[in-house]
C-alpha cells in the first residue's frame, strides 16, 4: 500500500513536469500546446537516438536532449506560434495538434511502433533501503529531481526578478507592457523553457517507460484533466494537482483496478460539476 | 416550408443544392463505392461538428466519443439485437444524444480553449472504457461482422450500400441545415458573437450550448452509425483523438461557419487518404499534420468560405446561403471566449477571423 502510494507519486511526477511546462507556456502565450505530448516522446527518443548513435549515456541526455528541443521550441515559437498569437487561441491548439500528428508519425515512419530499450544508468541500478520497503534507486531519483524541478521554478516565478516579469505578463499582459517591460522579448524563452520540460520529463522517462512514438498521446491528455483539475492558469495547480493524481490513481489501481485509467477524467467531472476554474484557479482565469 | 426558405436564399441557392444533390447521387459511380460512403458519413460529421463550432462558437475536440460511441452501439444494437440496420443506426444517434448530455452538461460551463481540452478529455475517457469493456466491445478488436439487414435484402454490395445510407446522411444533413436556420439556430449565433448580450437578453445561455451539443452529438452519432453499418465493424479508431482532429480539420477546410463547406473537406481529406494508403505510404498523419497546419497558418476561411467570400466581392448573391452571421463570415468563438489576448496587442483576438 505504501509502496504503491510511492509509485503513484512517481508517476505523479510525470504528470506534474508536463502539467508544469503547459501551465507556464499557456499562462504566458494563451497557447495550449498540443504538441506537448509529443515533445515528451522526442525527448525519450532524443536519449534513445542519443545513447544508440552517439554513445552518450543518460546524463548527458538529461542535460542535452532538452536544451536542443527547447532551442527546437523557441524556434517553432518565433515562426508560427507567433504568427497564430493575436488570433483566438483555438488556431494554436489547432496548429500544435497539427504538429503532433507530424512528429509522431515521422518518428514511427522511422522506428516502427514496437518500444525502444534503454537501460538505467548504472549509478541508479539498484534499490534504496527506504525503511518499510526497498524501491528501485532510478524511481526515487525520479521524483526526487521532478520535485527539485518544480521547486526550482516555483522560486524562480516568484522570487526573481524574471519570475515577477514573467507573472505579471501572464496576469496582465496589456498593463505590463504599458509599464515599459517588452512582454514579446519572454515569449519565446518561455516557450522554448516549457518545451524542455516536456523533453526532461521524456529522457527521466526513457529507463523505465516503453519509448515508442505513442507514448505521449494518451498521455497529454491525461494531463489535459490534471491542468483542467489543478486549475486553468495556475503553475503551483498543475503541480499540486499532477502529484496528487498520480496518487490516487495509483491507489485506484490498487483497490478498484477496473477504473484505473478513468479516474482521473471522473475526478475531472468532478471537480467542473463543483468548481469550474478547477481546484487553484480563479474564476477569471475562463469565461 | 423548406421550398419558401430555399427560394429565400436564391436561385444560386438552388442551383447549388441540384448540383450537391446530384454530386451525392453520382458519387459511387465516381469513385470506389466505400469510398463514397466515407465522404458521405464524415460530411454529415462534419456537419455536425460544424453545427457547434461555425454556429455556436465551441470547438469540441471530442466529437469522436459521439461518432465511435454510436458506432458500437449501432453494431450491438445489429449483432445481438438483429434489428433492421436503420433501427440500429437510431438507436446508435440516441445512444450519442444520451451521451453528449452528460459531457455536454459539463463542458459548456467552459468555454472557447477550456471547452475544446475538456471535451478532449471526456473523449478519452470513452476511449478507455471501451477498450477497458472487452466483453461488449471486443477490445482493440472491436465488434466485426455486424450485419446489414433490411427485410432480406442484400445490401452487402457496397455500391447498393451507399444508396441505403445515403437517405440517413441527407436527412441528417437537411436537419443541421434547418437547425441552423430556426429561430433556434439564430439565438445561437448570437450566442456566439456575443453570450453576454445573449444572456443579458434572458436567453439561458448555458442551455442553448447543451442543447446545440445534444444535436450536434446526434448527429454525429448518425453518421458514425452509418459508418459501422457500412463497414461491417466499430473499432477502437473511431473513438481515439486523431478521429475528432480530423473531424475538425475537415471543417476548417471546408469552411468554418458554412455547413456545406464540410462536405467539400470530408472529399478531400478522405480522397487523399485512400490515395495515400492504396499507395502504400506509412505516417499519414505526416501529411494530414502538415495540411492542418499549412490551412491553419494561411487558408483559415477554408474552400466553401473563400469561394463565397469571392462570390461577395464580386458583387454576387450570397452563394448557398448557409444562414451564418450577419456582414462577416463568421469564425472561431470570439473575443470573450479568449480569456487572454496574449502576445497580440489587446483586442487583436477578434480581430482577423476567418
Amino acid at each position: 500500500m505504501l509502496q504503491q502510494a510511492f509509485n503513484g507519486l512517481v508517476g505523479g511526477s510525470f504528470y506534474a513536469l508536463l502539467a508544469l511546462g503547459l501551465a507556464v507556456i499557456f499562462g504566458m502565450l494563451g497557447v495550449v500546446n498540443l504538441a506537448h505530448g509529443a515533445f515528451y516522446m522526442l525527448g525519450a527518443f532524443g536519449a534513445f537516438i542519443a545513447l544508440d548513435a552517439f554513445g552518450l549515456n543518460f546524463w548527458v541526455s538529461l542535460a542535452l536532449v532538452p536544451l536542443l528541443l527547447g532551442v527546437a521550441g523557441a524556434v517553432l515559437e518565433r515562426l508560427f506560434v507567433r504568427r497564430l498569437a493575436p488570433l483566438d487561441p483555438l488556431y494554436n491548439f489547432l496548429f500544435t495538434f497539427g504538429l503532433a500528428l507530424i512528429l509522431q508519425d515521422l518518428v514511427r515512419r522511422e522506428y516502427g511502433v514496437n518500444s525502444q530499450p534503454y537501460p538505467r544508468p548504472r549509478e541508479l541500478a539498484g534499490t534504496v533501503d527506504l525503511g518499510l520497503f526497498t524501491y528501485p534507486a532510478y524511481q526515487v531519483f525520479v521524483l526526487a529531481v521532478s520535485a527539485v524541478m518544480c521547486a526550482v521554478v516555483w522560486v524562480v516565478l516568484t522570487r526573481t526578478r524574471v519570475g515577477v516579469i514573467v507573472r505579471a505578463a501572464t496576469e496582465r499582459p496589456e498593463l505590463t507592457r504599458a509599464l515599459g517591460i517588452d512582454v514579446g522579448r519572454w515569449v519565446t524563452p518561455v516557450f522554448g523553457f516549457g518545451v524542455a520540460l516536456a523533453a526532461f520529463a521524456g529522457v527521466l522517462a526513457a529507463p523505465m517507460r516503453a519509448v515508442n512514438p505513442l507514448m505521449g498521446a494518451d498521455l497529454i491528455i491525461t494531463v489535459f484533466a490534471v491542468v483542467v483539475i489543478g486549475g486553468l492558469g495556475s503553475v503551483f495547480g498543475s503541480v499540486a494537482a499532477g502529484f496528487a493524481i498520480g496518487l490516487v490513481s495509483a491507489l485506484g489501481n490498487l483497490y478498484v483496478p477496473a477504473l484505473s485509467q478513468i479516474l482521473v477524467f471522473i475526478l475531472m467531472a468532478a471537480v467542473l460539476l463543483w468548481r469550474p476554474a478547477g481546484l487553484f484557479g480563479r474564476e477569471e482565469a475562463f469565461r | 416550408m423548406i421550398m419558401s426558405r430555399l427560394a429565400r436564399s436564391g436561385r444560386g441557392g438552388i442551383a447549388l443544392l441540384v448540383i450537391g444533390l446530384l454530386a451525392a447521387l453520382v458519387l459511387p459511380w465516381l469513385i470506389y463505392p466505400p469510398v463514397a460512403l466515407d465522404i458521405a458519413c464524415w460530411a454529415l460529421f462534419a456537419a455536425a461538428l460544424d453545427l457547434l463550432l461555425g454556429f455556436t462558437g465551441l470547438l469540441s475536440f471530442g466529437h469522436a466519443a459521439f461518432w465511435g460511441g454510436s458506432a458500437y452501439c449501432t453494431g450491438l444494437i445489429a449483432l445481438h439485437g438483429g434489428m433492421p440496420f436503420p433501427v440500429a443506426i437510431l438507436g446508435g444517434a440516441a445512444f450519442a444524444a444520451l451521451l453528449a448530455l452528460p459531457i455536454g452538461f459539463l463542458s459548456v460551463r467552459l468555454t472557447g480553449i477550456y471547452f475544446a481540452m475538456v471535451t478532449l478529455a471526456f473523449a478519452q475517457m470513452i476511449y478507455f472504457v471501451a477498450n477497458q469493456w472487452r466483453d461488449v466491445t471486443g477490445g482493440e478488436n472491436g465488434l466485426q461482422g455486424i450485419p446489414r439487414e433490411l427485410f432480406g435484402l442484400d445490401l452487402y454490395d457496397p455500391f447498393f450500400f451507399y444508396y441505403a445510407g445515403l437517405p440517413f446522411v441527407l436527412a441528417g444533413l437537411l436537419a443541421a441545415w434547418r437547425i441552423v436556420r430556426s429561430p433556434f439556430g439564430r439565438v445561437l449565433v448570437s450566442i456566439r458573437d456575443n453570450p453576454a448580450r445573449a444572456r443579458a437578453l434572458g436567453y439561458p445561455v448555458d442551455r442553448y450550448r447543451l442543447l446545440a451539443f445534444v444535436l450536434s452529438a446526434a448527429l454525429s452519432g448518425t453518421a458514425g452509425g452509418v459508418f459501422a453499418i457500412g463497414h461491417g465493424f466499430a473499432s477502437l479508431d473511431g473513438l481515439y483523438w486523431t478521429t475528432s482532429g480530423q473531424v475538425v480539420m475537415m471543417v476548417i477546410l471546408g469552411g468554418i461557419g458554412t455547413l456545406w463547406g464540410g462536405a467539400i473537406g470530408a472529399g478531400v481529406v478522405v480522397q487523399l487518404q485512400d490515395f495515400l494508403a492504396t499507395a502504400g505510404f506509412e505516417g499519414i498523419g505526416i501529411v494530414t499534420g502538415s495540411i492542418f497546419i499549412v490551412i491553419v497558418l494561411l487558408f483559415r476561411r477554408g474552400i466553401w468560405g473563400t469561394a463565397r467570400h469571392l462570390a461577395r466581392r464580386r458583387g454576387l448573391s450570397p452563394a448557398g446561403g448557409s444562414g451564418g452571421g450577419p456582414a462577416g463570415s463568421p469564425g472561431l468563438a470570439r473575443a470573450p471566449a479568449s480569456p487572454r489576448p496574449a502576445g497580440g496587442p489587446p483586442g487583436a483576438t477578434a480581430g482577423e477571423r476567418c
